[in-house]
């Protein structure tokens, strides 16, 4: 079997969220780097993976798939063993709550996170614009609202579905990674069993193999 | 076996997303009216329920459900799996595809149009022109794309209607229901796709709770 093709690198967060679950179902996969700067996402070429022209598009034989999140489960779901499964798709009530705690993620948490990043690392490094701290100062104050409902989840519950590792916490990765390298990573301190969730999650093998290519400059 | 209950009020568009799945699936549910304008969201009562303190929730046995895409599929998982693309790694594929292009590039630039055209003129908001202009521009951009899937597909994630189709209506209902609309009729496939979302019973029941002004003309404000 071929092996499939993500189109983009680690740097991008978005495509970090699908090589994770690549990483943890063990899949053979080939990386192919989309030039940003020089708009290779808006050519023809990679429209034809992904319409919108945003990184990452997916490819698995004639299977082409764009969406991190969707290309996450589809590698999740592919790949689903006894022991290895992410969705818990054949347990109703688990797969609900799964499907609950990916949702937070990307509409609660990612929408506070996600500005920090971007305002400080993203904008400044990438296109030399200024922080914007007004936007900043909002965003921190949205995550810590965030992590107080995720401090009591996780002070009673080893991961965010359950006492099982899911989707819903690997899709936290990378947009965290990236937020632990800004001045306000110290604000996961206060919360204590989300700090320690997010430095478990840190030690799995497919979080250190991503986070090392998450290094790489765009 | 005990009906579902749904928490929330029925102009909300998320509300609305959960409501069109439940009348899809034939399910029994309950529904629960809260009071938005009577902070009902934020009562200890509810947070209980959902510590986000948003709506809708839903109550199914033991199981307590919010995020409104979350409780719509587990409905569907539950009552009409076909609607998700179950059993098929390619069908389910192509419907998470869909579900997360409403989430991530159309409701984010439908949201701003809604609210500033209906909503802010009855709270005494002032619109930002501005703001509309430019997410009219991005729609166009999105429904270029949207009119290309659906030239060559009947229903956005392929030959079947599924939760990719209905996941849009209850945010586009209310775009469509600002002057805005007309951008729609330079896109025929995304018209017509539209108008068979429109012509679903389940949509015409779950409309008929979302006057298009949000019930602020009527002064029916939940």
């Amino acid at each position: 079997m071929a092996p499939v093709k993500v189109f983009g690198s680690a740097a991008f967060t978005n495509v970090a969220r699908v090589l994770v679950c690549l990483e943890e179902v063990g899949a053979d996969y080939e990386v192919v780097d989309i030039d940003f700067l020089a708009k290779e996402h808006k050519k023809p070429e990679h429209l034809a993976g992904n319409p919108f022209g945003e990184i990452p598009a997916f490819q698995d034989g004639d299977l082409v798939l764009f969406e991190s999140r969707a290309i996450a489960k589809y590698v999740l779901r592919k790949h689903r063993t006894d022991e290895v499964d992410m969705l818990r798709e054949s347990n109703p009530e688990e797969a609900a709550t799964v499907d609950v705690w990916a949702e937070v993620e990307a509409h609660q948490y990612s929408k506070a996170v996600a500005p920090i990043v971007y305002e400080c690392i993203v904008y400044p490094t990438a296109y030399g614009i200024p922080t914007n701290q007004k936007v900043v100062d909002e965003s921190v104050e949205k995550l810590k609202k965030v992590l107080e409902v995720y401090e009591g989840r996780l002070s009673k519950q080893e991961y965010l579905a359950g006492s099982f590792i899911s989707v819903a916490d690997l899709n936290h990765f990378p947009f965290t990674l990236r937020f632990m390298e800004t001045a306000y990573a110290s604000v996961f301190d206060s919360f204590p069993s989300v700090k320690a969730w997010w430095e478990k999650l840190m030690l799995r093998p497919s979080m250190k193999k991503v986070s090392a290519d998450m290094q790489r400059k765009v | 076996m005990a009906p579902m209950k749904v928490y929330g009020w029925a102009v909300s568009p998320w509300m609305a997303r959960v409501l069109v799945c439940l009348e899809e699936a034939g399910a029994e549910y309950e529904f629960v009216p809260m009071s938005r304008n009577g902070g009902d969201h934020r009562l200890p009562e509810h947070l209980a329920r959902n510590p986000f303190g948003e709506i809708p929730v839903l109550e199914d046995g033991d199981l307590t459900l919010y995020q409104s895409r979350a409780i719509a599929r587990h409905i569907l998982r539950k009552c009409k799996p076909e609607f998700l693309g179950a059993g098929s790694l390619k069908e389910s594929a192509m419907v998470d595809v869909w579900v997360d292009v409403d989430a991530h590039q159309l409701e984010p630039v439908l949201k701003p149009i809604v609210f500033n055209c209906i909503i802010n003129p009855f709270v005494g908001r002032d619109v930002d022109q501005g703001l509309v202009d430019e997410s009219v521009e991005k729609l166009k951009k999105l429904l270029e794309v949207y009119e290309a899937r659906l030239s060559s597909n009947k229903y956005l994630a392929g030959d079947f209607v599924s939760f990719a189709d209905l996941t849009h209506f209850s945010f586009m209902r209310y775009f469509m229901a600002t002057e805005h609309a007309v951008v729609l009729d330079v896109y025929p496939h995304v018209k017509a796709w539209w108008e068979a979302l429109l012509a679903r019973p389940s949509v015409k029941k779950v409309i008929a709770g979302m006057p298009p002004d949000f019930g602020f003309g009527s002064g029916n404000i939940p």
